[in-house]
């Protein structure tokens, strides 16, 4: 299988604290792998180092045969190939729902007005959210924010997305028609790296469960084995803990 | 007091009047602008994350620390002083005579840009994180990420300060008399100089300051609802299968 992108010897500590310790792990073309485990355990700093919102400590991040921490990469190129959801959202509150979705496409990929719209229109389309276009942020419910970042960073055309709890910050109803989106994703073949913590989503979209305790990955593997018949020892307790 | 003397005095002296105000309102217009530039320049500046390399991290340092140093000495004299400084030091200091309306522009443009610079890093740090890092995450460099969506609101949210500014620069130019600037205070000396009522000619002065003031407050509070955008939005298609703009409303309302 081809991996779209490799972590290497991934290290990475806020002064002396070692929140990530030699973390390896690829994500395949197509594949959707789900990372679990509980909070304080690294998990978003794991997905933020992969897009480098946080700086490495050492290690590599290969991305296309290249190791893109070795200085002379263009950033900002190699991460519009990588589409980030956050557990807050973030959209841009000055730009209403089309804005959201066209300005970065329009600035940082240099595409047309019209190309941009159209390509914005085909993935608010695919989140449900075409009919708000003129909708500002703010004036959208919590759910509704997240399927728009999602078209946001479906607008870059990644070749990977990133979704950091994208569910977490969502009062429960309205969990629902975000794992629906994200499970019509998964099924459409996109590749996809996901921090969750709504275990029976992961164990139904993923190719590949990542278990990660305290900055390593204690245990990776399918749905099935990860879930029904953990490894290690934390592994059941963490699934114990949760699942009750 | 006798308001027959308000009447006569406005009568006799209006042009003068309404010239004076005219440069007031223009200094204080004119200051704000360019101190507003300033400050936005500086903002970006002083905000500028801490740079990997040593040789720009040390350069950014430098600037820096002539900016603070700016900013300390303009917010932390009076203006009056400024102005005298200024007028009277560029004379001795390059021998030259600087057009009295120049130097008026000059000095209050850089003493509101100290307070300018402040107030829009201030705007700049209150917005959230998350915004730099959504627009990181989509590729945005430093600067595309200021242009785009830090300042718009940044600038969006410090708008009632700026406002602030130039209703205290309409104020705050009456200082400017002591370099003999033709503003409302000065005109209103000479014209009180010239019948000796100070107290009608002054209370004529007020009115105008406040009908400025006052004006100016509304003209900015208007501006800054406008701004807001409209409470609703327009619905890009007639698509909508459950909800109905009241129930849109409603879940608004309930944020
Ligand atoms: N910016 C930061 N500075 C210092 N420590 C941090 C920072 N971000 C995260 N941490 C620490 O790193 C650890 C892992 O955090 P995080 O990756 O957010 O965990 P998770 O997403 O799995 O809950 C935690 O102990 C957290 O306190
Ligand atoms: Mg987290």
């Amino acid at each position: 299988m081809e991996a779209v992108i490799e972590i290497q010897h991934l290290n990475k500590a806020f002064g002396t604290h070692e929140v990530l310790k030699d973390i390896n792990f690829s994500v395949n073309k197509g594949e959707v792998v789900c990372i679990i485990g509980s909070s304080g355990s690294g998990k978003s700093t794991l997905l933020r180092c992969v897009n480098l919102l946080e700086k490495p400590s050492g290690g590599k991040i290969i991305y296309n045969g290249e190791n893109i921490l070795d200085n002379k990469h263009d950033i900002s190129a190699y991460r519009t190939k990588l589409g980030m959801v956050f557990q807050q959202f973030n959209l841009f509150n000055n730009h209403n729902v089309l804005k959201n979705c066209t300005v970065g496409q329009m600035k940082v990929l240099k595409r047309s007005r019209q190309e941009a719209e159209e390509v914005a229109m085909k993935y608010l389309k695919v989140v449900g959210m075409d009919q708000y276009v003129n909708a500002k942020p703010k004036q959208l419910s919590g759910g509704q924010k997240q399927r728009v970042a999602i078209a946001r960073a479906l607008s870059m055309e990644p070749d990977v997305m990133l979704f950091d709890e994208p569910t977490s910050a969502l009062d429960p109803e309205m969990v629902g028609e975000v794992l629906k989106v994200m499970k019509e994703l998964a099924d459409s073949g996109l590749t996809m790296l996901i921090v969750t913590h709504e275990m029976g989503f992961a164990k139904e979209v993923s190719d590949r469960v990542v278990f990660m305790d305290k900055g390593v990955i204690a245990e990776e593997g399918s749905p099935e084995q990860i879930f029904n018949q953990p490894a290690q020892e934390r592994t059941r307790e963490f699934l114990k803990r949760t699942l009750n | 007091m006798s308001f027959e003397w308000v009447v006569e005095i406005i009568s006799n002296n209006w042009p003068m009047f309404i010239r004076g105000a005219g440069v007031t309102l223009l200094i204080s217009m004119v200051g704000t602008i360019l101190g507003f530039i300033i400050g936005l320049l500086i903002g970006v500046i002083r905000t500028i994350p801490t740079p990997d390399r040593k040789a720009k991290r040390i350069f950014l340092k430098v600037i820096n620390a002539i900016l603070s140093i700016y900013i300390e000495i303009f917010r932390g004299t009076p203006m009056i002083v400024q102005a005298m400084v200024i007028y009277y030091g560029s004379a001795l200091a390059f021998g030259v005579d600087m057009d009295r309306l120049n130097a008026a522009f000059l000095i209050v443009s850089i003493n509101t840009g100290a307070y300018m610079s402040e107030i829009i890093r201030g705007g700049i740090l209150s917005i959230d994180k998350g915004q730099y890092e959504a627009a990181q995450a989509i590729g945005m460099n430093h600067f595309q990420t200021m242009k785009n969506v830090v300042l718009p609101q940044a600038i969006r949210n410090i708008l009632p300060a700026t406002g602030n500014e130039f209703v205290i620069n309409i104020k705050d130019t009456s200082v400017l008399n002591v370099i003999s600037v033709s503003e409302l205070f000065f005109q209103t000396k000479s014209i009180a100089g010239n019948n000796f009522r100070y107290f009608e000619s002054f209370f004529v002065a007020c009115i105008l300051y406040f009908i400025m003031t006052f004006t100016v407050t509304r003209i900015l509070r208007y501006i800054e609802k406008r701004l807001d955008g409209p409470e609703n939005y327009t619905m890009y298609a007639n698509q909508m299968q459950v909800e109905t703009p009241e129930d849109l409303l409603r879940k608004k309302d309930n944020h």
